[in-house]
């Protein structure tokens, strides 16, 4: 079935005119409109937008033009903005929000010959673990409904395991696309902070918010960060620096490859869980690579330096939505304070508002330091621990979650349970660095995913290994029941 | 004497002459329909990001170098975090805790001709907000974000001012100094050019300064030296009844001459100051800042000094012809054009600084826009010189160079201006003259003196003024006195 085949087979096919991408796209809207409404993956569904795209897309290889991604089908998580589209971030700020221009990720994409099948749901401006907080309702995992998909981008990473799509854009401030791509069983990249252009993307914390992507596999991920990648001179925290050839390294061997096991990551992990990880070492010792026990002992930090961090920047990255130029608005505000008052309050969610008072409070005068500046320091502990053990190892391997995905609202009311989630994730977002995570196994019949962390800029070693794992193992190619 | 000391230091805020915003591609030019000149970034877009404009980097590092301040390799953008509705992010980018300048000075000079050097703390970037219009809309806030983002440079001096004129000196030095480095237009209507004012009092001779308050957003020279006259007039007056002053900020109202409590340090907003996550740390290396200083023109105390030095002038004459670019060059080329001799530089002085500036007052008129050029003075000047007119009837000359744009030349020509050097002519319009007047002549050699300047005026009057003046002295002396003896 199309919808099975990686996106090389589909690009192969394309270029041989075996089939069209108006073809392709017609097949996963069909699966869309038979399997979202079971799943809620988007918050809106694009069919004329992607027929026209796919469309386009069909003209530009009728002249001979041929792409890795060229009349390919994804779906865009509702943080990034789209010129005509819909941009909500999941928010009820943002129901009524067009933008009228497309994000940097967007743009790349669109130019790729890329067909947009529709804006994925998502936790509210991307402050969640679990896709619970959406004003769209939360998303369901394919692989159990009753269980969350996690998040915050659990609508691409549902649609991705769903194979409603061939891959998602996602991004990834503490583990948003990790985390959700181990729970549902597919393949995460969150690239170095710097390596994908913010711009177009709403802020929620800016220091630490980077894009990426969701695939079934490494090598699908990597032909599609290969478009993504690369410097912006509209974001000024993006980076000039060349983007290698991925594809071209991912089948590299990996003798002498170091990969190190935090210890930290370890205490407390489930047995079943744990095991997984050490099945996953086994497999790469197989594989020529050498591994060994590394320390970051600042790590178990990151949790609290994180939720200090980030709810800061939200707090002010956030105060934009105020009623006055866009989004919503509240009814007959009587002043300027019940206009600003009422329309956030009335606009913003549960957990968004949590998260802008905590920012509000730590940045306060006379809290500052005790907060913030304190939390900057030790994040930059954090980092050195990373660095120094990128002094003995070539990349780091934990777990991706704790646990596999729990109950829809399960953790709703318990937050700093509910952030715990991102235990494992959070530090390469501190530290800025690339990750990946990779299906690995199955505990009670729910997905479990392996990370790997790199150096900066280390995507195509993280994608070689990866893609090598994927080569000994199949847990990447299995399908939620109902969605083969 | 008062026994009261008043300490002032001022924050000025010179809007950089770029071409577009400090943070996006709009363009900056004043008077445009409103939202006309705001993009996605000055709307605060969601998902929209700031990029720093270089060349008001260089603007910045310009005027330190011009003020002998450090320049910080490494500065950082900060967030000040407040709602209002001009405010688009819900934050101005300013420059909070590391800025791009910090410590230098300015010596300013004061009415009584001593020069003070006041120090400047430091000058950092930061980007303007929009404006509420409330104007013909009932009910409503209009909001005009034009100038949202246009980039300041915002200049804060240490409280080393003790009177508002000083003030004024150090705030007219200020907008002087950043008009030369090109980087401020310095218009003061248009808001290119305002200042808060700090001011405090304390009891002569304490050390310790008294608690201040804040004015905001003076925009002309004459409502700063009015604003703190009020305000140290209020503070003393408090105080002496028996009050305290309070940490407020105050506004200036120029119609009812007098300072109001806008809002008090408790009523203040705690502005969450951090550093800006989506920009960088402003990183400027040794070669840029060489490369700025390459740029950097001579400088209003330097060409007053050569001014001084090489035209023999007065420190006050050097300063005024100093004060601009345009007038220092004006003058200097008015000078070049006349022979060099003892004389030349300071007529060259007294006309730009006398005739021709109260032209240009008159007519609000800027010295780009003179009516008379430089050249055109410089003609007009060699006549006086050559003594084909008189100093007198040159002011004449000018009137009609002014209204006429004609040259000096073709004006005393169509005039019949030209002075009489001829002393028979002279002699003969004396001789009538005196022939004309036989009781004030029997006046005048009985003793009144007074009477001579009667006979210079009928000869004047007689010749449209056109007598070489120094001439008719000598002869009119001779043929008064001449004839006493005849």
């Amino acid at each position: 079935m199309l919808h099975n085949l990686n996106i090389g087979e589909l690009a192969d096919r394309l270029a041989k005119r075996q089939i069209s991408s108006v073809e392709l796209t017609r097949h996963f809207l069909g699966r869309i409109e038979r399997l979202n409404p079971a799943l809620n993956a988007f918050i809106t569904q694009t069919p004329d937008r992607a027929m026209q795209d796919a469309e386009s897309a069909d003209r530009r290889l009728a002249a001979g033009e041929r792409g890795p991604l060229l009349g390919i089908p994804l779906i865009h998580k509702d943080i990034f903005c789209t010129e005509g589209v819909r941009t909500s971030c999941g928010s009820r700020m943002l129901d009524n929000f067009v933008a009228p221009y497309d994000a940097s990720v967007v743009a790349r994409l669109k130019e790729a010959g890329t067909v947009m099948l529709g804006k994925a749901n998502m936790d509210e401006f991307a402050m969640g673990s679990s896709n619970e907080t959406s004003y769209y309702g939360p998303v369901r995992n394919p692989w159990n409904t009753a269980k969350v998909p996690g998040g915050s981008s659990g609508g691409s990473a549902a649609a991705t395991a769903a194979r409603l799509t061939p891959f998602a854009t996602g991004t990834d401030t503490g583990g948003s696309i990790r985390q959700p791509a181990a729970l549902t069983g597919v393949t995460g990249v969150k690239p170095t902070y710097g390596r994908v252009s913010r711009f177009g993307m709403i802020a929620f914390a800016s220091s630490l918010d980077q894009a990426g992507v969701f695939a079934r596999s490494a090598a699908d991920a990597s032909s599609v960060l290969q478009v993504m990648a690369g410097f912006d001179p509209k974001d000024s925290t993006s980076v000039d620096a060349p983007v290698p050839d991925y594809a071209a390294v991912l089948s590299a061997p990996l003798k002498g490859l170091k990969i190190g096991l935090l210890r930290e990551f370890f205490e407390g992990l489930e047995a079943r869980n744990a095991a997984l990880i050490h099945d996953a070492l086994k497999i790469y010792r197989s594989l020529g690579a050498e591994t060994l026990e590394v320390s970051l002992p600042h790590l178990p930090l990151s949790v609290p330096t994180y939720y200090v961090v980030a709810p800061a920047e939200c707090s002010s990255n956030l105060s934009r939505f105020d009623g006055v130029r866009f989004g919503y608005r509240c009814e007959k505000p009587a002043d300027l304070l019940d206009l600003y008052t009422r329309s956030r309050g009335e606009g913003f969610g549960a957990e968004v508002k949590r998260r802008i008072m905590t920012g509000t409070y730590v940045l306060s005068a006379g809290y500052f330091d005790a907060y913030y500046l304190k939390a900057q320091k030790v994040r930059r502990l954090i980092t050195d621990d990373f660095r120094a053990a990128f002094e003995k190892v070539d990349l780091v391997i934990s777990p991706t979650t704790p646990t596999p995905a729990f109950d829809i609202g399960a953790k709703m009311h318990d937050p700093v349970t509910m952030y715990l989630n991102d235990i494992y994730t959070i530090g390469a977002n501190l530290a800025g660095l690339p990750g990946v995570s990779l299906p690995c196994g199955f505990v009670d019949e729910l997905p479990m995913g392996l990370q790997l962390v790199g150096p900066h800029f280390a995507e195509a070693k993280l994608l070689n290994a990866a893609h090598q794992f994927q080569q000994a193992t199949d847990w990447h190619r299995r399908a939620p029941r109902g969605y083969e | 004497m008062s026994a009261w000391e008043t300490v002032i230091g001022l924050e000025i805020h010179a809007q950089l002459a770029t071409k577009s915003k400090i943070f996006s591609g709009s363009a900056t030019a004043y008077g445009a329909p409103p939202n006309t000149q705001a993009d996605l970034v000055d709307l605060a877009y969601p998902g929209v990001l700031p990029v720093l404009n270089a060349q008001a980097v260089q603007m910045a590092v310009k005027f330190g170098l011009a003020i002998g301040a450090a320049v910080a390799h490494r500065s950082v953008f900060a967030r000040k975090n407040y709602f209002y509705p001009d405010l688009p992010k819900g934050y101005q980018i300013s420059q909070y805790e590391l800025p791009v300048v910090a410590r230098g000075s300015l010596k300013v000079m004061l009415e009584d001709g001593t020069v003070k050097n006041i120090g400047i703390t430091r000058a950092h970037l930061e980007e303007d907000a929009g404006k509420s219009l409330h104007e013909g809309l009932a009910n409503a806030t209009g909001i005009d974000l034009n100038r949202a983002g246009t980039p300041l440079l915002e200049i804060v001096s240490e409280p080393d001012m003790r009177s508002a004129k000083e003030a004024v000196a150090y705030m007219k030095k200020i907008h002087t100094l950043v008009r030369y480095l090109q980087i401020c237009d310095g218009n003061m209507q248009e808001g290119s050019f305002r200042c808060d004012a700090n001011v405090s009092v304390r009891p002569k001779g304490r050390e310790k300064f008294g608690t201040r308050a804040e004015i905001k957003n003076l925009n002309s020279f004459r409502f700063v030296e009015k604003a703190i006259q009020y305000e140290i007039a209020r503070q003393i007056e408090l105080i002496e009844s028996g009050g305290t002053v309070v940490q407020e900020t105050r506004l200036y109202d120029s119609d009812k001459d007098e300072t109001r409590s806008m809002r008090s340090k408790e009523e203040a907003n705690d502005y969450r100051y951090f550093p800006d996550p989506d920009l960088l740390p402003l990183e400027i290396d040794s070669a840029f800042i060489e490369a700025v200083r390459a740029t950097l023109p001579e400088l209003p105390d330097e060409k007053a000094a050569r001014f001084a030095g090489a035209f023999a002038l007065s420190a006050y004459d050097a300063g005024v012809l100093s004060a601009s670019r345009e007038l220092g060059a004006y003058f200097e080329s008015v000078v070049s054009g006349l022979t060099a001799n003892s004389g030349s530089a300071k007529l060259a002085a007294n006309w730009v600084m006398g005739e021709l500036s109260s032209a240009l007052n008159r007519d609000n008129l800027d010295i780009a826009d003179s009516r008379v050029s430089a050249a055109q003075l410089t003609g007009l000047l060699l006549r006086i010189a050559d003594e084909t007119i008189s100093g007198k009837i040159a002011k004449e000359v000018f009137e009609a160079m002014w209204s006429s744009g004609q040259t000096a030349d073709a004006i005393i020509e169509a005039k019949g201006l030209r002075q009489i050097t001829d002393s028979g002519a002279i002699e003969a319009v004396i001789d009538a003259v005196i022939a004309a007047n036989p009781k004030q002549l029997a006046d005048y050699r009985a003793g009144k003196d007074k009477l001579f300047g009667f006979f210079v005026g009928q000869v004047m009057k007689a010749t449209s003024g056109k007598a070489n003046p120094a001439q008719l002295n000598e002869l009119l002396k001779t043929k008064l006195a001449g004839a006493e003896h005849a």
